[in-house]
Formats: C-alpha cells, structure tokens, sequence
C-alpha cells in the first residue's frame, strides 16, 4: 500500500516537472559603443560584453516564449536590477517597478520613496530595484515575446 | 535597437495588455525571494562601482501551473559582466590663493589635493615642477611630502618624503591625499614677483588617450582602461613675494633766538623724522625712535605725528613718549607705500 503511495507520487511528479519546463526565458545582456566609421560618423553598435566600465549603456532584452503545449497563465516576467545599474527606462513604458526590493510595485510615477532619514518623496528612476511586466491574457502554446529595459552602469 | 525592443512574436501581438499593478499579488513573493539572489554588487561608489564586481543580470517568469496550486517561477540564463578599471585622477591645488612669501626663505610649502577619481585601486607617480615659464621667478625644489598622518598641514619629520618609483602612493577609490611641495625662494626674487609650481600625477598602470585598454591590468581582475582624465592631471600652486621695508629721511630746521639760523646756544632745532613703507605688504609693529643729540636738552611737549602733537609721557595712551634720553613714536601697522611724518624739537645748550 505504501508503495502504491509512492508510485502515485512519483507518477505526479513528472507531470509538474513537464509544466514547470514549458515557458523558456533568456536573458541578453548588450552594452551601446560607439564606433568611429570611415566616413567620419560615428555608429552606435550594440555588442555583448564581458566587461563594462562605470557610465557605460546597457541594453537588456528578456525573451521568453511558451515552448509547452498549455497556455501559461497570470504570466509574469520579473527583472530584479543588480546593483551596479541604474534604471534608465523601456521604451513602452508598459512596465511596472519596485523601488524597495519587490515589496510594493506601480507605475514608477506612482510610487514614492523612503529615504534613510524618514523622508518620503516621488520616486526616481535610480531608485528602482526590480522591473517587472504582467500579462492580463495567457501565453499560449507556442507564443513568445521579447521585453526590453535600459540601464546604466552606476 | 528600437525594433528590437517593439518585437513580439505570434499570436501575442504587438502588445500585451497589462495587469492592473493593483492586482499583481502573493504571486511576487516568491520571484522576489529568487531575486535577491542575483543581487551581490557592492555599492556604487562616487567614482563608479568598483573595479572587479560582477553584473549578474537574472529574468524571472511567473505562471500558474497547469495544474494549479503554486505558480511556477522560473530564472533565465545568468548574464555576467565584469565591471574594468578605469583610470582616473584629478590634482588640484588646495591654497586658496597665492602664498605669501619672501626672498631667501627656505621650506616654504605649497599643498595640493591628488583624489583617485577612478574606481579601482591605484598607484599614481608624482612630479613637481618649479620651473614652470610665463613666471617671474622659479624657486628652488627641495623635497615632495606626502601627508602621511593625513591631517592637511605639512608636519616636518613626520610627514613622508616622496620619492617616485619608491612609495608612489596607492589611493583606493575616491580617496584623496595631499602633498606638499617644499622650496627654497631665491634671494634676488623682487616684491610682487609671482612663481608657479606644478604638482603632476599620472596612475601607474598607464595614461593617455582616454578609452585605451590595458587589457587585464584592471584591479579586480578585468581590464584596465584609461577615463576621461587621460589618468593624468596637474594643477598649479603660486607664490607671491611679499617684501616690506621702511626708509627713515632726518632732517633738521634751526631757528636761533635772533631770528637766524644760526646754531647758537638757545638755538631751537626742529628736526623732522619721514618714515617711508616701501613694498607690498604692511610693516607691522613699526616703532621710530631717535636719541636726542649730545649738548642738545629736548624740548618738553614737541612731538607731533602728522602735525598732531603727542604727550611726552610712556603712560599717557598715544604713540608718543620721551624717556629722558631719545623720543619714540610708535606707529603699529603700515600698509607698504605709505609715509608718516614725525617731529620734534630740541634746544642747543
């Protein structure tokens, strides 16, 4: 009986394993260069970097996609921004932010921020912590998308 | 880049309607929980974040699972990116203005500010020249000093001795130290002669065009690479000479007791004492005395400044007195360029 048990654990489990495979997420990092061309302009190039210096443009592109064959619901994509980079901004503005670690998220307009000293004022776009875009519709089997933020190395 | 950041693919469109923030809920507890783990960047420092951390960059993304119950949350691949060098300096001269001086004098000290403005650790070599051109007077170069005790005034036998190449001092980021420049001002620097003298930093690991990579010299382990400073600056300190000195001009009118100028027993000699400051700064404490001559009896109550008259008493709170053997008129602080005029008379016995 006790072994009937396990197996009915056991057989369940792959069946999570499967579901929790079924949306892939990648990550890129690129950092902006400029590039002096032959005819005397200088070209904006995006590159990926092992190695960055402060004030430096960066560039992060999130794709995910669902590769399973169930639709995905009350999907989210969460982008916590290290510590070295400051928030610079997407270009849709569709995100919404945290500027205190994850525990309170908006439109970054809406948010306000404690300082040490007890102060609260509006909220800046160098204080953001983490990025994060939800999705009010499911992502269904095959379907992807590619989000993107700027940051500056602080 | 800007198609990039509008792509979305297949069936989503171009794009998804968001959630209400409002309702975005427990959900978030967990990717926070996974979020912090991506974090581990020391702060940001006013020179940038140090050399050698890591940007780790992590995605999250969140569902419910097909078969409810806890969402699933899921990391991306983790994207490192190493944080180089870069090599920057900044010298400044901290004297707030010129540094009054005097011809002949030695040890006479100019202070400058050398502040690591990169972010790394750094060694910078110094250099001090004394012999800048467009200057009245170049001084001689006795020693560069590092503040070692690190409290901004050069202390003779406790502050180190520079020597390049020797203990090229190693400034961390943001941190600062001043250096002294000792001279020796030459004897034939005239008042108001103004010399320059250039402290010079450079970082050691290299300088120059800005953007240059020194591939694997960084401090923590990335590359090295030159900032906007060049990882060289300089700035200039000045002396000016401040030379005073005083001219005393004696002079003597007689009037004998007929009318003449004869000088005849009851004679009265007026003599008159100009005092003179020469030179741009003031002559402080500046006191004029004169003995009353030999077979000559001073005449009570005849010493004026500036035609005024003087009391002949030491206690009588002017300038004026009379010890019984010369006059004294003190004067105290004259500013250079000026004149004044005493006077006073004696009798010929």
């Amino acid at each position: 009986m006790i072994k009937a048990i396990s197996l009915a654990i056991a057989l369940m489990m792959p069946g999570t394993a499967m579901a929790a495979n079924n949306v892939s997420l990648s990550s890129d990092v690129f950092v902006e260069r400029k590039v002096a061309k032959p005819n005397g302009t200088t070209a904006l190039i995006l590159e990926q970097p092992t190695t960055v210096t402060p004030g430096d443009k960066l560039v992060f592109v999130v794709n995910y996609k669902n590769v399973g064959s169930a639709p995905a619901t009350d999907f989210s994509v969460t982008n916590p921004l290290p510590k070295a980079v400051a928030f610079n901004g997407t270009s849709d503005g569709t995100e919404i932010v945290s500027v205190d670690g994850g525990k309170n998220w908006g439109p970054l307009a809406d948010l306000t921020y404690l300082s040490g000293n007890g102060n609260v004022r509006p909220a800046l776009l160098t204080d953001v912590t983490h990025v994060k875009w939800t999705f009010n519709r499911a992502l269904s089997a095959g379907s992807g998308g590619k989000l993107v933020f700027r940051g500056t190395v602080k | 880049m800007t198609g990039m950041e509008n792509a979305q693919t297949q069936d989503l469109g171009c794009q998804l309607p968001l959630r209400a923030a409002s309702i975005v809920s427990r959900r978030l507890a967990l990717a926070v929980g996974t979020a912090a783990l991506a974090l581990g960047s020391p702060a940001a420092q006013a020179a940038g974040t140090l050399a050698g951390t890591d940007i780790v960059n992590v995605a999250q993304a969140t569902y419910d699972s097909p078969e409810g119950g806890t969402p699933i949350t899921i990391d991306s691949n983790k994207v490192t990116i190493k944080v180089d060098e870069l090599l920057d300096v900044t010298v400044v001269s901290s004297d707030p203005g010129d540094v009054a001086t005097a011809p002949a004098l030695t040890t006479q000290v100019l202070t400058y500010q050398v502040t690591n403005s990169g972010n790394g650790s750094e060694a910078f070599t110094l250099s001090a020249d004394t012999a800048k051109p467009g200057d009245e007077f170049d001084t001689g170069f006795e020693q560069t000093i590092l503040d070692s005790n690190s409290n901004g005034v050069y202390d003779p036998g406790v502050d180190t001795i520079y020597t390049p190449g020797t203990n090229d001092p190693v400034l961390a980021p943001d941190e600062s130290i001043a250096v002294f420049i000792l001279s020796t001002i030459p004897a034939s620097a005239n008042d108001g002669d103004r010399a320059e003298i250039e402290l010079s930093a450079v970082a050691n690991t290299g300088n120059g065009t800005p953007g240059t990579i020194f591939a694997g010299q960084g401090d923590g382990g990335g590359d090295a690479v030159i900032g906007t400073t060049g990882a060289r600056d300089a700035d200039s300190g000045f002396f000016v000479i401040q030379a005073s000195d005083v001219t005393l001009t004696k002079s003597a009118t007689i009037t004998d007791p007929s009318g003449g100028t004869q000088p005849v027993p009851g004679a009265v000699i007026l003599y008159q004492l100009v005092a003179t400051t020469v030179g741009s700064s003031d002559v402080t404490n500046l006191a004029i005395s004169d003995d009353i001559p030999a077979e000559t009896t001073y005449k009570s109550g005849t010493i004026t400044l500036e035609g005024a008259p003087l009391g002949d008493a030491a206690s009588d709170g002017d300038a004026g007195s009379f010890d019984g053997d010369s006059i004294a008129v003190a004067l105290g602080t004259v500013p250079g360029g000026q004149t004044r005029t005493i006077t006073f008379q004696v009798v010929i016995d």
